[in-house]
């Protein structure tokens, strides 16, 4: 195959699976509702947000993750008013909101701990930011009405917000953030307090209700999977700045740097340094690869010469049992040292001649394994050139 | 470990509390002596009560104490929570050590020199002392402990209730009146009590700065008993008692709801 054809075959692939047709960020012509530019915040010594410029679209549902301290909530705060920026500007639907008090600001935000008002009833808490806006009483009633419907909470109406469960008080903040329809849903933490399994439903749950309402979603978490499963883009952050603004696929396939890659899921990490060219990929001379490796290219600044990171998935690995023809590239090889069974996946760890542990996942796609893989067995991990990532940072 | 109510918890229980209990015990049943020699039963009455009803001098005292305690107590509330949430919320101010301090000091400082200090005061602004001056001063020295109450409960307060009601369009103003107060009623309603309570006990503060004729209950009981010990004086003594209690017992109540409703 010629570079040209492998190039056009490559352009009907899509990075990471299509979630819908929504896509406003591709758009040029398209105007941001929410604009963060040059934000930085400062707290006396430390910068919890610096120099940060993002623009969140009408109708996404957009994830702020990384890890405590790196400045996601701080950035949510100042969008909802909780914290003005040191410098900076920002905008929702075009209006500027430096100065602008929480309570003037077409935003509402889901706390992290729901803070229901204790001494109110589910349906009070529901109408207190409708109350605010001096909203005629049989519309607030209405409107109320509506909205515990929408988080089925009807027959708990009148309790207390001590009288609730998790889940159930999870949805009347819910509710009481989704009451005076706001222009963007800001939540800080949505899932942290609930178990694992009402975690997962509730994902889908949020997911249907931003679609049903048409609505934008501002999400904080620092668990990834939520971030993965819901968003329509991510954005990574470290230290107060952004590291990749992406879909989940690009995220996942095609992380902009190695604390990208490191943050989300699993990953192998084999350091080498370029070397020759080839039709699009790049041989690369890594000490762990006696073969070398040939690894699709990768993005700006990969030049002949220079030092880089090669990040794997493990899923995207293969495990073999006899040494491949030689000649064939990318090939590691090891000792299995452990092996954990997850059921539905294997997780293989092999160590490598110098002592590093590459992470195998394997499908089990067939109940019986005819040679089964076993500890201490001598083993080769090899994998396709575009199962590799080349990370410049 | 042996969890038997055991002879010696008993005893150091029994004596720890005849400690504390017997004299107002011995206070109370004497009220009810129908001799007028203090140390010799005569038999029940309530003859003493119905004396103390009559007589227009005690009656009018324990008006005075129950109107002082009402005015300072509502006055200490008011200046002990804003106090409170001075200290709580306006954080890191310059000299916020120095004014908690100062806020507590009253806390500790002997009452013969908070009662000398105010009486120079008064006389050096040439305010006729009376019922005022002692309000006045019950509210200084009561105000502390306000601010202590208020202020434990505004310490564990979340902040992101007030937040929650801003975000959906609550002024400041409206976030407080809607949120915070209800919130930390109870612990306002506790200082008030206790403020109350402190005021009716005072003595020594009282007779520094009370003018003539507005004698305080407490004033008057210590008057009376330095001219010896009538029935009469045990009687009122047993009526101070009771209501100090009441109120005492009223404010834990309070708390215990309100500490009840924070765990759940």
């Amino acid at each position: 195959m010629t570079a040209a054809a492998e190039g056009r075959k490559r352009d009907t692939l899509a990075i990471g699976a299509v979630r819908r047709n929504f896509a406003p960020w591709a758009d040029p012509a398209a105007v941001p509702l929410i604009r963060f530019e040059k934000v930085t915040k400062r707290f006396g010594e430390a910068t919890a947000v610096e120099d940060l410029s993002l623009d969140i679209y009408e109708r996404e549902f957009f994830c702020l993750l990384g890890p405590s301290g790196c400045g996601k909530t701080t950035l949510m705060r100042i969008l909802a008013g909780f914290e003005e920026p040191t410098s900076g500007r920002v905008t929702l639907a075009g209006r500027d909101l430096i100065g602008v008090p929480p309570y003037r600001r077409p935003a509402n935000m889901m706390f992290q701990s729901y803070a229901l008002f204790p001494h109110m009833s589910v349906e009070k808490n529901i109408a207190f930011g409708l109350e605010q806006e001096k909203l005629p009483k049989g519309e607030i009633a209405a409107r109320v009405a509506e909205m515990l419907r929408l988080v089925q909470l009807e027959p708990f109406a009148r309790r207390r917000p001590d009288q609730l469960s998790g889940g159930q008080r999870q949805r009347v903040a819910l509710a009481r953030a989704l009451a005076k329809r706001p222009k963007v849903l800001l939540l800080d933490e949505p899932l942290d307090a609930l178990d694992k399994k009402l975690r997962e439903e509730t994902q889908f749950e949020l997911m249907d209700l931003q679609v049903k309402l048409g609505m934008t979603f501002l999400v904080v978490t620092h668990d990834q999977e939520e971030a993965m499963t819901m968003a329509d883009r991510i954005a990574v952050m470290d230290r107060g700045r952004i590291v990749q603004v992406a879909t989940p696929g690009e995220i996942y396939e095609q992380p902009a740097t190695r604390y990208v890659a490191e943050f989300i899921g699993d990953v192998n990490i084999l350091e080498g340094r370029i070397g020759q060219g080839e039709g699009g990929r790049w041989h690369i001379a890594a000490p762990e690869a006696p073969r070398g490796l040939l690894v699709d290219g990768g993005g700006d600044g990969v030049a002949p010469g220079r030092q880089v990171a090669v990040a794997l998935r493990p899923e995207k690995l293969r495990l073999l049992q006899d040494e491949p023809a030689p000649g064939t590239p990318n090939v590691l090889a090891g000792e299995v040292w452990d092996i954990g069974y997850l059921g539905d996946w294997t997780i293989y760890l092999v160590k490598l001649a110098s002592g590093r542990t590459i992470r195998v996942s394997r499908a089990n796609a067939t109940r019986f394994v005819e040679r089964p893989i076993t500890w201490e067995d001598k083993v080769f991990v090899t994998f396709a050139p575009e199962a590799g990532v080349i990370l410049t940072r | 470990m042996n969890r038997r109510f055991s002879w010696f918890n008993a005893t150091s229980l029994t004596i720890g509390f005849a400690f504390l209990y017997l004299p107002i015990v011995i206070l109370i049943v004497y009220s009810f002596n129908a001799s007028r020699l203090v140390t010799v039963w005569g038999g029940f009455s309530l003859e003493w009560y119905r004396s103390i009803w009559s007589n227009e001098q005690l009656l009018g005292a324990l008006r005075t104490s129950l109107g002082v305690a009402l005015v300072s107590a509502a006055i200490a509330t008011v200046l002990g929570t804003l106090a409170a949430l001075a200290l709580v919320r306006y954080g890191r101010f310059v000299g916020r050590t120095l004014f908690t301090g100062m806020v507590y000091a009253p806390l500790v400082m002997p009452e013969v020199i908070t009662g000398l200090s105010l009486l120079l005061l008064f006389v050096s602004l040439g305010v006729d002392r009376g019922f005022w001056t002692v309000a006045l001063s019950h509210t200084t020295f009561t105000l502390c402990f306000v601010a202590v109450v208020v202020q434990a409960r505004l310490v564990g307060f979340d902040r992101s209730l007030e937040e929650a009601a801003m975000d959906l369009g609550a002024t400041p103003m409206k976030t407080f009146f809607a949120v915070t107060l209800p919130l930390i009623t109870p612990s306002i309603l506790a200082g008030f009590l206790l403020a109350f309570t402190l005021s009716l006990d005072d003595v020594v503060i009282a007779s520094f700065v009370t003018g003539p004729g507005t004698a305080t209950l407490p004033i008057e009981i210590f008057g009376r008993a330095r001219r010896g010990v009538s029935p009469e004086i045990n009687a009122l003594c047993t009526i101070l008692v009771g209501l100090v209690t009441v109120v005492v017992i009223l404010a834990s109540l309070v708390t215990k709801r309100s500490a009840m409703a924070r765990a759940t």
